[in-house]
């Protein structure tokens, strides 16, 4: 019992430090730094290509490193590989297990992820010799559902999962190199930055976690949602990184100071946050809701520039190609059962500034 | 038996607990100012090579449907 209340007590006073310690650096805030800077002007983004064929709810959609081609995966239990610039299906992979969550395209171009309910992160090689695409591994550990998974490497790759851990797996073996526990709920969503030494998680436990990726320590914890961190991404400079919640709010924080810079929210807003992506220069942050909109931040002055409105259905998924070029949104149908097979409310757009139509 | 196991575990969670918040407490902390200002210019300075930002010229974009085709 001693024992107990003495961890107990240096617990509290480890907290107590770190406040102190993030309050000690706290010598300024982001809204005084930029109070010179003008708001970017209204943003307004043109839906240009909309990739239709999926027949059930759109979960999660990656760029390839390309910026051309993406990879989708949606409950009809399909994987689809798009050329963005055709709108053509270059591959669509049958899953086994229709029930995914995530997916992800490998940085080289040779592979896709996925998993979901099956607790399971299915990798598939694009490159086969004889030109059809086949599951190269199944990767099974997790005791639950995988909700995202980033490749480091044709080698390694990351999942998070339900079970409140995130993994990091070598792929030619099949086996989990090293688990990164910590998170008190459901691992919900990850991300990794350039130099692929670190990467971000956001949990159930209403935090984001830091992790390195070798030693497997969680260097930092950012606490201040006040719900589910549904969504996460780095900031293009990789020293901050922004959150997405079903607290209907964003959050960006920053990693060297150890904390929230700023948070994006509107009285207006009150519905969660599904998916979140920086634009090339991190000044505008793509936010999906559920309530069915995409809002354009202005990350710097926190305020609202834009809506992309014009899906019928929840967003479930949102990407920013890595050249910055294109936008591309997943949706989600409410799901009708008479009108299950419709298909045009499961669509995927992409939106492109048009210089034109910004001024 | 089982009042133990579950005192035990609880022991290592406390402990565990307390060996990572040591180890948060310990990392390096930059001033905010400098963090902030770090944003602010790396904002500022790639913003014109931000095409969702800047917008491109329709001759540029690829997604843009082309205005006409040739045949030859």
């Amino acid at each position: 019992m001693g024992e107990m209340e003495q961890l107990r007590k240096e617990a509290e006073s480890l907290k107590d430090q770190i406040t102190a310690a993030r309050k000690a650096v706290a010598d300024a805030t982001l809204p005084d730094t930029v109070s010179s800077t003008a708001v970017v002007g209204r943003v307004q983004l043109k839906t240009r290509k909309t990739l239709r064929g999926h027949l059930a709810k759109i979960y999660a959609m990656h760029w390839a490193t390309d910026a051309k081609l993406c990879v989708s995966a949606s409950q009809d239990g399909k994987l689809i590989v798009w050329d963005t610039l055709t709108t053509n299906k270059v591959n669509a992979i049958p899953l086994k297990s229709s029930w995914v969550m995530t997916c992800a395209y490998a940085p080289s171009g040779n592979m896709v992820a996925c998993g979901g309910l099956d607790n399971m992160c299915s990798i598939y090689n694009l490159k086969g010799k004889d030109g059809n695409v086949k599951v190269m591994r199944e990767l099974a550990a997790h005791t639950g559902y995988l909700s995202c998974c980033r490749f480091l490497s044709d080698s390694e790759i990351i999942t998070s999962s339900g079970d409140c851990t995130c993994l990091l797996w070598d792929i030619e073996t099949g086996t989990q190199k090293t688990t990164f526990a910590g998170h008190l709920g459901d691992c919900m969503s990850l991300a990794v930055p350039g130099d692929f030494k670190t990467f971000v998680s956001g949990a159930c436990d209403f935090t984001a976690k830091l992790w390195d990726i070798r030693d497997s320590n969680c260097t930092h914890t950012f606490s201040g949602h006040e719900s589910d961190v549904n969504a996460i991404a780095f900031f293009p400079n990789g020293n901050a990184v922004i959150t997405g919640s079903d607290d209907a709010t964003c959050k960006l924080f920053d990693l060297r100071s150890d904390q929230e810079l700023i948070t994006y929210q509107d009285s207006s807003i009150m519905c969660g946050v599904t998916s979140i992506a920086p634009s090339l220069s991190g000044r505008l942050i793509l936010a999906g809701y559920d309530d069915f909109n995409v809002n354009i931040w202005d990350s710097l002055k926190a305020e609202r520039v834009g809506v992309l409105a014009g899906h019928d259905n929840r967003v479930s998924c949102i990407g920013v190609s890595t050249d910055g070029m294109a936008c591309c949104t997943g949706s989600w149908d409410s799901f009708l059962p008479s009108f299950s097979f419709k298909g045009q409310d499961n669509v995927m757009r992409l939106c492109k500034q048009n210089k034109q139509q910004y001024l | 038996m089982s009042n133990n196991s579950a005192n035990s575990s609880s022991l290592v969670m406390a402990q565990r607990s307390v060996k990572q918040l040591r180890l948060e407490a310990s990392v390096r902390r930059i001033k905010v100012s400098q963090a902030a200002a770090d944003l602010k210019s790396f904002c500022l300075q790639n913003a014109h090579k931000d095409p969702l930002l800047m917008g491109v010229p329709s001759s540029d974009n690829p997604f843009r449907p082309p205005k006409s085709c040739s045949l030859f």
